[in-house]
């Protein structure tokens, strides 16, 4: 099999010489768009930081870049939007040298090059922002960024260089940390700032950041922005990937658009519209508003009163929580992640013991503060889409079907005595499989095959299927893409046009806004206020940030 | 197929066998080091395990005690437990067994002793494999340390029974005294005496073992208990998340393993031995991890490694015999070294076999 790899890479060069003439009139293209743009910082030069032609990767079958052709001019912000599994990921990873493609050229700084390992990635100046940070939590802002180019087997001196180095990039580009805070107490934006210095210190030119705002609050997230538009005016370059559109038309200057492993176009941020990019997204137009029918609120369902949540180490992480859900209505429960939302709805389906509290379920009462486990919670009647799927709603070692009962296989209906009724199992998951279009159809393979949005269904066809009164629903379409979203959105309307209680937790403001009845917004533990979903972004902002402005007037 | 991801034939096929290769080259270095000829040496050990009846039974009969204690070691495996003390609960096992024996030998035939021998050997394993499982459970004792600990409580708590309490009067070897006939499991070459099983000892603890592989298979892949044991061990929280809850599966997982581990003793307790005698289990709990790994947690895997490792120590005691230069301290390196190649560099050849799989499947896509 050796010799097949020498021929694709023969077919590389091959396809090296046939571009390389073509390459003029790329070049050309580029200063076209450049002087259009008449942005003084985009023109400083003509040559194209990243330039990628007619690159291909596939993994298996799987094609997961087709013939990709991308030209990211030198300091500008360049914009990658694609549903998941659109192959972004994949093709920043050939950039970053985890992957190889099977064909195509890259060029950076207008120099065809080859990029075998993040290391020679590194030394051509990408730099690359991990989605997830690849810190050491107990080590200091000045040893993380060290970490790796210390500079000689004695630290001293290394640590003395770079203490000047870091003061220096942090004024530069306005980023300003304490280098000797421990990574693992700083605030995630913070720690995300660690990792855009750590890639700087090491003398990057291009940052490629991976969904950097999944993990941000929306001024953290605005901060972010802030310091790329510094970078960008020193003249780096950003790559920014992302599924949000909002982000895009925020900050980029040109966006290209994935889709299904095609480039499918390039446009200047400025001269299209958030409809036309999702469009382009998924090949159709897609409805970002939801259709909220009126529906009669009936009697409480869930009633929680008093309820107080310590997690293991002993913090108290909700305070005192009280609230209803009613039946035939959304109750959001916003915030900042990290402000209780998780314990709050791990207390609620009996995962964890809450201090104290009392919960009404289906009018019967129950003490949070005495042991439960989440089988018992479901038997009355509430199920629960977990926040996490992958750590929790799923065992992604099993295949579909298994996990179509987690948590219910006790169900005489999935038994035959103390064995499991495969037969059965198997013909139920093949029903939600249709009924909810989760693709590929299949109940054999493994839950971790399935992409984000296809393993969200999973989770939801079984805690919808079992026909609850109470539904907690936590980050219901984090990490999935735009179809699937509309999708979910639509399943939970029709819980609670079925006259379910649904209680919904989303870090996603227009989320919440778009399907909620009511909306509490949670701050360190506690419910801040409560609002309608005409309440603006901003109110609700300034709530999650703990000031409730209602109240002070 | 994602990258990363083999057929399963690959898997549990080639992979193993990659590995047992490796393992035999760099043993027959150390055959060719010592001035041998390492094809000679292999012909000995394949013959001396396979070659005659005699050495096949004792292949069969080694294979045995493995099984037992490597299907001990995958089910709590299964649970993400990792079960150190298979050798304890075998050895505790036995003296269930024993105690079982001793109590009906004189009164009834064996077949009546053996349901509850079987329930005897389990019921003591389980017992001795609770006590970890339980501190794991409630106390969060890491159970690698606690069973290896038990395993030395074992040791001494045999020694005082063997050397104060079970050994009859007047004699001097610490073991119980032999049962009769109806302590006695009926050895193979008695029941099918068509077959020339020689003088070796395998005896119908063999089938129990094969009946108790397809207990194991139905009880991991096919039960709400076994759901629950692989929930947990796949994603524990996952499994906190569906209602299953960790203490019992903890201690229902170590109180099986134990069980299983327990009826080592039936093999060798109440088949070869007939006696229950200092340091019976030899070791083989200790195989048995080197099995359930080889074996991939399956059953199937653990009676093909069982096999194998019966090969290595029947076949390496003949070679041992026949090639006096390479010792019995030889043998235990060459099982030393298919254990090392088989658990503990178990992806030592995976990214090179991944790599060219990934190769190979994405040259026939493009073709």
């Amino acid at each position: 099999m050796g010799s097949v790899l020498c021929f694709s890479w023969g077919w590389g060069n091959a396809f090296e010489t046939v571009y390389f003439e073509s390459r003029n009139e790329i070049d050309a293209q580029v200063i076209d768009f450049i002087d259009q743009k008449g942005r003084a910082t985009v023109a400083e030069s003509n040559v194209p930081a990243i330039e990628l032609i007619g690159v291909s990767k596939s993994f298996g079958p799987v094609q997961a870049n087709k013939d990709i052709d991308l030209v990211v001019g030198k300091g500008s912000i360049h914009g990658i939007i694609g549903e998941n599994g659109a192959g972004k990921s994949t093709l920043m990873s050939i950039l970053y040298g985890f992957y190889h493609a099977d064909s195509g050229t890259i060029k950076i700084d207008d120099k065809t090059t080859t990029i075998p390992d993040s290391k020679s990635a590194i030394a051509q100046g990408i730099g690359m922002v991990h989605q997830h940070f690849m810190l050491v939590d107990p080590f200091t802002v000045l040893e993380n960024v060290i970490l790796g180019a210390e500079g000689g087997a004695l630290l001293k001196d290394g640590v003395a260089n770079a203490r000047r180095e870091l003061k220096r990039l942090a004024d530069e580009y306005d980023m300003t940390i304490d280098p000797d805070a421990v990574v693992g107490e700083l605030p995630v934006g913070l720690q995300q700032r660690v990792e855009i210095l750590k890639a700087l210190y090491r003398g990057a030119d291009i940052l490629i950041l991976d969904e950097p705002t999944g993990v941000l609050t929306p001024s953290e997230a605005d901060h972010l922005f802030r310091i790329l538009r510094v970078l960008r005016d020193q003249g780096k370059t950003v790559l920014l990937i992302t599924h949000k559109l909002r982000e895009i038309m925020d900050v980029t200057d040109m966006v290209s658009v994935m889709r299904r492993g095609e480039m499918v176009a390039s446009r200047k941020t400025a001269q299209t519209s958030m409809e036309e990019l999702a469009e382009l997204m998924v090949g159709r137009s897609v409805l970002l508003e939801v259709d909220k029918p009126e529906v009669e609120v009936g009697k409480p369902l869930l009633k929680v009163e008093g309820l107080n949540v310590r997690d293991d180490r002993g913090v108290m992480r909700v305070k005192d929580v009280s609230f209803e859900v009613r039946a035939g209505e959304v109750l959001g429960i916003a915030g900042v992640s990290g402000n209780g939302q998780s314990e709050l709805l791990a207390a609620l389906s009996g995962i964890t013991r809450a201090e104290s509290g009392k919960m009404e379920l289906s009018g019967e009462t129950l003490d949070l503060s005495a042991a439960h486990n989440a089988a018992e919670m479901r038997t009355k009647g509430m199920s629960h889409v977990p926040e996490d799927r992958h750590r929790m709603g799923l065992v992604n070692k099993f295949a579909e079907y298994e996990n179509s009962i987690l948590g219910y296989h006790r169900e005489p209906k999935y038994s035959k005595g103390m064995f499991l009724n495969k037969d059965a199992i198997r013909k139920e998951a093949k029903e939600r499989i249709e009924k909810y279009d989760i693709r590929p159809p299949t109940t054999e393979m493994t839950a971790a095959k399935f992409s984000g949005g296809n393993q969200q269904k999973i989770v939801l066809a079984r805690e919808i299927e079992c026909n609850p009164d109470v539904l907690l629903i936590g980050q219901p379409t984090r990490g999935v893409d735009i179809g699937a979203i509309e999708y979910i959105h639509n399943r939970i309307m029709d819980m609670r046009a079925q006259g379910k209680a649904v209680l919904l937790v989303s870090v996603e403001l227009e989320e919440i806004r778009s399907l909620s009845d009511r909306i509490i917004v949670m701050f360190d533990g506690n419910v801040v206020g409560e609002r309608g979903p005409e309440a603006t972004e901003q109110d609700l902002g300034l709530l999650m940030a703990g000031v409730n402005q209602e109240a002070a007037e | 197929m994602s990258k990363g991801q083999l057929p399963r034939w690959v898997d549990y096929g080639v992979l193993p066998a990659l590995n047992l290769l490796a393992a035999f080259i760099i043993s027959g270095l150390v055959v060719v080091v010592i001035g041998e000829d390492p094809f000679e040496a292999v012909k000995w050990l394949v013959w001396g395990a396979l070659g005659y009846g005699e050495g096949f039974g004792y292949t069969l009969y080694y294979a045995t005690n493995f099984i037992f204690t490597g299907l001990a070691v995958a089910v709590a495996f299964h649970a993400g437990l990792f079960n150190i003390g298979g050798e304890g609960q075998a050895y505790v096992g036995g003296l269930g067994i024993a105690l079982v024996c001793l109590a009906m030998d004189r009164f009834v035939p064996w077949w009546v002793t053996f349901p509850f021998a079987i329930i005897g050997g389990a019921v003591f394993g389980a017992a001795w494999a609770f006590i970890p499982g339980y501190l794991q459970a409630k106390r969060g004792s890491h159970i690698v340390i606690t069973t290896i600990m038990f395993n030395f409580i074992a040791s001494a708590l045999m020694v005082y029974l063997l050397s104060n309490i079970l050994i009859p009067q007047g004699t001097m070897s610490p073991s119980s005294r032999n049962f009769e006939a109806g302590g006695q499991l009926p050895l193979l070459r008695n029941v099918f005496s068509s077959f020339d099983f020689g003088q070796s000892p395998v005896n119908l603890a063999f089938f129990l073992a094969l009946a108790v592989c397809v207990v194991v298979w139905l009880l991991i892949w096919h039960t709400k208990l076994g759901y629950e044991i692989r929930s947990f061990g796949a994603n524990p929280d996952a499994a906190a998340y569906a209602g299953i809850s960790p203490v019992r599966i903890t201690v229902v997982t170590m109180l099986i393993s134990g069980a299983l581990a327990g009826l080592m003793g039936i093999n060798v307790v109440m088949g070869e031995q007939t006696r229950l005698l200092l340091d019976f289990a030899g070791g083989a709990g200790f195989v048995g991890i080197a099995v359930a790994l080889m074996g991939r947690g399956h059953p199937i895997g653990i009676i093909l490694a069982s096999m194998l490792f019966g090969l290595l120590y029947q076949g390496g005691a003949e070679l041992a015999f026949e090639i006096p230069t390479i010792s019995r301290d030889m043998i235990v390196v060459i099982q030393a070294l298919v254990i090392l190649f088989a658990g503990a560099l178990e992806h030592m050849f995976r990214p090179a076999v991944v790599a060219f799989f990934d190769r190979f499947s994405s040259s026939t896509a493009e073709a």
